[in-house]
């Protein structure tokens, strides 16, 4: 626990230091209005399929996500706004995707879907919805602690063949333009999220690889250990901010 | 870290990448007028009347919102009868065409368009009378500051 | 990454008065494939577009849509009619694989 408030005191130093703010701040006013409008916003659609998933029975257990956990609107309320966090069953930290898939194998007893799979991001932005508007809210003190400190080194190691890291755009340079873009803080709020740049709604592992892309590193694989460990940073580092999942992206 | 190095390292670094793949892609730019005379007839479409809705700067081609409205009482004897839109630098330069009618109550049509790179969008719009009028607008779509997945 | 089969919204004002203008929403799920694009190994994918839309209300044509590579993908639409009877609003569309789309609202009017 020490080592964590020192840690965190160490990061919290830098004079770059931002209040935490959406990233919807840095968009612009078309994607601003889609997000707010939950009939336009493309990735109600993906909602829309995940409520379908939420009442569909499937697998050798020929049983829904319903029958176990009746209305979502009730039972889920909060859930996304606190994973990343620990699974006791798992052992593990899980992200939205993964608490989701383990439920699907082991009380479905269904094939875990493919990552991205348009079902999945379905029932993630389903689920995640049930949470708009409440903080983000991890815990990664504890047995999550050391993943913690995993997620943050990596936010903070330079990678790629354009030697940056994380920090060095969304704490140092977030605000200013690059070409015409304003650089977010990369806050984690959004996700699941419909991006233009996809023209279909994408997680947020989908996005972080994109950014491992973007500064020329190789993509670490769906659901591994790298990207929930960087997804358990971010949310920390959010803490206090809003969900908006589902949200709209460029 | 200074900003001129972060500059060397990440912006240049990042724009020049980017620029090849997506800014410098423009398509050539289409004659419309056989399109136009295709929707409008022999006589060419006038300004006025139809105005198109987009913005100036478009944060991304692939879904640009774009707002139609024409100046007409949409009655049965005075009504818009189609509504078209073209695209110059697009592939396809037709983007949509809109047939409406007196039953249409406001001649007004929204949706969201794809435009391949910065361009100038023309609207045309045939009345019921036969009359065509048209109205044009350009759009600047700005390019992606980093490379993604389907950049490549 | 949206597979073909479609899924949409469709929304009308449940109730209107007769003769009052109102507005009809539509969202498609379809990825509006340009046939432009090439996959990760190289492939052309082919062109599949949703190339027509009809709206019908009371009986009538309100509007009728032909769509070409330049709409977005997941379309959208917004359009008007004028509220002349108790009925639905009916939405029927095709893509270029054949696959065919249907949505109706209803609509009361006093």
């Amino acid at each position: 626990m020490r080592a964590l408030a020192l840690s965190l005191a160490l990061l919290a130093a830098p004079a770059w230091a931002q209040a935490p703010r959406s990233g919807l701040d840095y968009q612009g006013e078309d994607i601003r209005r889609l997000q707010a409008d939950d009939f336009a916003n493309p990735a109600m659609l993906w909602v829309e399929r995940g409520a379908a998933a939420w009442k569909r029975k499937q697998g050798a257990a020929n049983t829904s996500c319903a029958d176990c956990h009746g209305a979502a609107e009730q039972s889920m309320r909060g859930v996304a706004a606190r994973l990343p966090g620990w699974d006791k069953r798992l052992g593990r930290v899980s992200t939205l995707d993964t608490r989701i898939n383990a439920c699907i194998v082991r009380e479905q007893r269904a094939p875990e879907p493919p990552p991205e799979a348009d079902d999945a991001i379905g029932l993630q932005a389903y689920v995640a919805l049930q949470s708009r508007g409440m903080p983000l809210q991890v815990e990664v003190d504890g047995v999550a602690q050391p993943l913690f400190e995993r997620g943050r080194d990596l936010y903070n190691q330079r990678i790629g063949q354009m030697n940056l890291a994380c920090t060095h755009c969304h704490d140092q340079q977030a605000g200013k333009l690059l070409l015409v873009e304003k650089i977010s803080q990369g806050q984690p709020t959004a996700w699941p999220a419909y991006r233009m740049e996809w023209q279909a709604a994408g997680s947020l592992e989908r996005r972080l690889r994109a950014c491992f892309l973007g500064v020329r590193a190789e993509m670490p694989a769906y659901r591994s250990e790298d990207l929930v460990a960087l997804q358990l940073f971010l949310a920390q580092r959010a803490q206090g901010l809003a969900l908006e999942a589902p949200g709209v992206r460029r | 870290m200074k900003r001129r190095h972060f500059l060397q390292l990440g912006g240049v670094g990042i724009s020049a990448a980017a620029l090849p793949l997506r800014a410098q892609q423009l398509m050539p730019m289409q004659d419309l007028q056989p399109l136009i005379r295709s929707v409008a007839g022999d006589v060419p479409p006038k300004p006025g009347r139809v105005h198109i809705g987009l913005p100036q700067l478009a944060e991304n081609g692939n879904s640009v919102p774009l707002e139609l409205t024409v100046d007409s009482p949409m009655t049965e004897a005075d009504h818009v009868r189609s509504l078209h839109v073209f695209g110059e630098r697009n592939p396809r330069p037709l983007i949509a065409s809109f047939h409406l009618g007196p039953h249409a109550g406001r001649a007004k049509v929204t949706t969201r368009i794809r435009l391949a790179g910065s361009q100038r969008v023309v609207a045309i719009a045939v009345l019921s009378d036969g009359s065509a009028w048209s109205d044009e607008t350009e759009v600047i779509v700005t390019s992606a500051a980093c490379l993604d997945e389907m950049s490549i | 990454m949206s597979d073909t089969v479609t899924l949409g919204r469709l929304r009308v004002p449940p109730r209107a008065q007769r003769g009052e203008v109102i507005e009809v929403r539509l969202l498609l799920q379809h990825p509006m494939e340009n046939g432009f694009r090439r996959d990760t190994l190289g492939r052309s994918v082919p062109r599949n577009i949703i190339h027509r839309l009809v709206a019908r209300y009371d009986g009538r044509e309100v509007l009728r849509a032909e769509l070409g590579t330049g709409m977005a993908a997941n379309p959208y639409f917004a359009f008007f009619t004028r509220a002349t009877a108790s009925g639905e609003v009916v939405i029927e569309w095709e893509d270029d694989l054949g696959v065919k789309g249907r949505l109706t609202a209803p609509i009361e009017v006093s």
